[in-house]
């Protein structure tokens, strides 16, 4: 081994990284206990947050990052990855992440963004992001940025799918158009969009995003999960729809069982049975304009 | 003659390695790679492969779904690479996860910390030339291994790839970064 030439935080370990998560279930929790239980559930990694955004939804007022102390009462409790989540553009709430020993910062737009012109410029980081995106362009000028993973904003804390699907559509959509046309058509679409052309191509070559595309923002359901992996999603984060279920352990388990058989009927209908009461969702129609979030950054 | 290889598809980087087997076998007619989600699935294959991802979840989910026998007594070759690496292995530090034993070696999970100690190194690996660029992600490391299983590479951490039998495994992630070399190598171990 050369020692001169180790290296740390590459692209290929970031998105590498994301890579090993797919096929998995990240779980939001609260403390250490909720940590514990989704990794016993079968977890691929939690995020640890002060509230779920269901919570954050009903506090109001400025929404930030966690206490750190908080953060590493779960690094220390679970062996699985630890995310957690930093405004839009506050790039020294996601230093402290990275300072803490979060495995992967999550800049989310369930915050209140700290930045309405810029992201936080991710490539100069060792730990990996993630970031929300509602189409193809938003997802490329993230990826652009240094994101080493996508999630679909959906509508946070809603436990109402509708915003995940449309997002996850418009992205898969978004990619499956691009097949076919010529280079002078992709740098078009690529101005249309603007996103970087050298990423539409990119994309246009592999058929898929060039890094991991998980859902997240509503799922609320064994089912809800399924719905997600059939519409092409590398794997789902789980918010309120745990911890605010009936039975979180059960849905808990049901869901990680759900996303490994998603598309067998069969094995998403045994474990949907008696979970009891799903979390109470919200109508987005319903929504005033400045309770919706995924608005938030573009 | 085509060589078949399965890869378990419950969770972490199956695409990746379908993808890398493929092209490692695109010169050999006949050949088959597909992913492997039930033990029904693991009939006539000369190899299987086990990626990474988390070990504690994969190694729940073989569980649920019925598969830690035929796994344990496989017969082909397996190529494990990272959370892989920890259930091929006989014995682990996490009681969380039931190893497959297929590999006798002594497994630490984690063994470089968070996310950010993971690294790439240029890794001299016996067997090859030109030393392998190495990605660890979060990795294991083997502290101990057992008799019959040849130590490959090792770095101040531990061992990093190890050969016993038909079967291969490694901290890392050879199926990341187009560096075909290890899985040629272990190719031609089986002996198709």
């Amino acid at each position: 081994m050369k020692l001169e030439e180790l290296r740390f935080g590459t692209e290929l370990i970031k998105r590498g990284f994301a890579s090993m998560q797919k096929g998995g279930v990240i779980m939001d929790v609260v403390n250490a206990e909720q940590a514990q239980l989704a990794e016993e559930a079968g977890a691929v990694a939690v995020m640890a947050l002060e509230r779920v955004p269901a919570d954050i939804r009903a506090a109001g007022g400025v929404a930030r990052m966690a206490d750190p102390q908080k953060i590493v009462e779960i690094i220390d409790a679970v062996s699985i990855p630890v995310m957690g989540k930093a405004r839009i553009g506050h790039f020294v709430e996601a230093q402290i992440l990275e300072a803490l020993g979060v495995d992967m910062v999550d800049e989310s737009e369930v915050l209140t963004p700290a930045d309405e012109q810029f992201h936080i410029d991710k490539a100069g980081f060792s730990v990996p992001f993630v970031c929300g995106a509602r189409n193809l362009g938003e997802a490329l000028r993230r990826v652009n940025e240094g994101a080493a993973m996508i999630r679909t904003k959906g509508e946070a804390g809603t436990g109402n799918v509708v915003e995940a699907v449309r997002h996850m559509r418009a992205i898969m959509g978004g990619i499956r158009a691009l097949k076919g046309m010529d280079s002078q058509e992709l740098v078009d679409r690529a101005r249309e969009i603007e996103a970087s052309t050298e990423l539409v191509i990119e994309c246009a070559n592999l058929g898929r995003l060039p890094v991991v595309n998980f859902s997240a923002g509503g799922i609320a359901t064994p089912a809800d999960a399924a719905l997600m992996m059939q519409l092409g999603a590398d794997g789902v984060f789980v918010g309120s729809g745990i911890f605010k279920s009936a039975d979180p352990e059960t849905t808990a388990r049901a869901i990680v069982e759900a996303v490994n058989h998603y598309d067998d009927a069969k094995v998403i209908a045994e474990v949907s049975k008696g979970l009891g009461e799903a979390m109470k969702g919200l109508d987005v129609h319903l929504l005033r304009e400045e309770e919706v979030l995924q608005t938030r950054g573009r | 003659m085509g060589v078949k290889v399965g890869v378990l598809a419950l969770q972490g980087d199956v695409a990746e390695h379908i993808a890398a087997f493929r092209e490692a076998l695109a010169d050999r007619p006949g050949s088959l790679v597909a992913p492997v989600r039930k033990a029904a699935g693991l009939a006539d294959l000369d190899a299987l492969a086990i990626p990474g991802g988390e070990s504690t979840t994969i190694s729940r989910l073989i569980g649920k779904n019925g598969m830690y026998e035929p796994l344990a007594g496989f017969g082909g070759g397996v190529f494990a690479t990272c959370a892989g690496m920890v259930l091929a292995a006989d014995r682990v530090d996490d009681p969380r996860v039931r190893t497959l034993n297929l590999i006798p070696m002594h497994v630490a999970r984690n063994a470089f910390g968070r996310q950010v100690d993971s690294r790439e190194v240029y890794l001299d690996v016996a067997g090859l030339v030109d030393p392998f660029r190495a990605v660890f992600i979060r990795a294991p490391v083997a502290t101990e291994v057992g008799p019959g299983t040849e130590v490959l590479a090792r770095i101040p951490e531990g061992v990093v790839a190890v050969r016993s039998a038909r079967h291969m495994a490694f901290a890392f992630h050879p199926e990341l970064g187009g560096d075909l070399r290890l899985h040629r190598m272990f190719l031609e171990g089986l002996g198709v």
